[in-house]
């Protein structure tokens, strides 16, 4: 399953919620969820704890509009929109968490 | 003007830059209040911190760039501009990585800070 999650991990506990729930499967950030994959952040930990278990995805356009495609942390995978795409037809299911 | 009652308003700013519409009209408003020589100051805390980082290229998600309009406040006599330390650390910020000077206050000097004003608008 493609989990999407585009709420700020500092300021929501939207992602939080779902790495608890979810042991396995592919994690796309987009909108203001990229600053959980960005460098120095305090969900970092939390982030890098879940990329033993999950893939995880950023999209770049949102990273680059917030000024931070030179702070991603090592082994985030970052996609433009047209793999945002791919990453929604090779899974079996899309969850866009709210 | 000079005998008009100046008052203290301070623009509380804690959302983050584009996936919401509070950081721009902040701006708006801020721009707005500055027309009326009032006393006027900004603070960026929580991921309002976000909206001063150095950098912002927005081309890719199509909507416009309101960053620069930080560094023109200056130029409005808006010169208070204070981050709460605590929330720029937690992101992994410095003062290095933000379009305009500051003044970085803890959060204690910030809530006496916010005690002083007469009006607070929270975005």
């Amino acid at each position: 399953m493609l989990h999407i999650i585009n709420k700020s991990p500092l300021s929501s506990g939207t992602l939080e919620s779902c790495l608890r729930m979810n042991a396995a499967g592919d994690i796309l950030l987009t909108e203001d969820a990229v600053y959980a994959a960005t460098k120095g952040n305090a969900f970092e930990g939390k982030l890098r704890e879940a990329m033993g278990r999950c893939k995880v995805y950023v999209l770049q356009p949102d990273l680059e509009a917030r000024g931070l495609a030179d702070r991603l942390i090592e082994g985030v995978t970052s996609v433009d929109h047209g793999g945002f795409v791919d990453l929604t037809i090779s899974n079996n299911a899309c969850q866009s968490w709210l | 003007m000079s005998d008009a009652v100046v008052k203290k308003f301070m623009f509380v700013n804690r959302k983050a830059p584009h996936g919401t519409i509070y950081a721009l009209e902040s701006l708006e408003v801020v721009l707005i209040t500055a027309a009326f020589d009032q006393d006027v100051s900004l603070v960026f805390a929580d991921d309002g911190v976000y909206q001063l980082k150095k950098g912002q290229q927005t081309k890719g998600i199509e909507t416009k760039n309101f960053s620069p309009t930080y560094r023109a406040l200056e130029g409005y006599d808006i010169e208070k501009l204070y981050v709460e330390k605590e929330s720029m650390e937690a992101r992994g910020l410095s003062e290095d990585d933000l379009l305009v000077d500051v003044t970085v206050l803890s959060s204690a000097e910030m809530g006496k800070l916010m005690a002083e004003q007469d009006v607070v608008l929270s975005f």
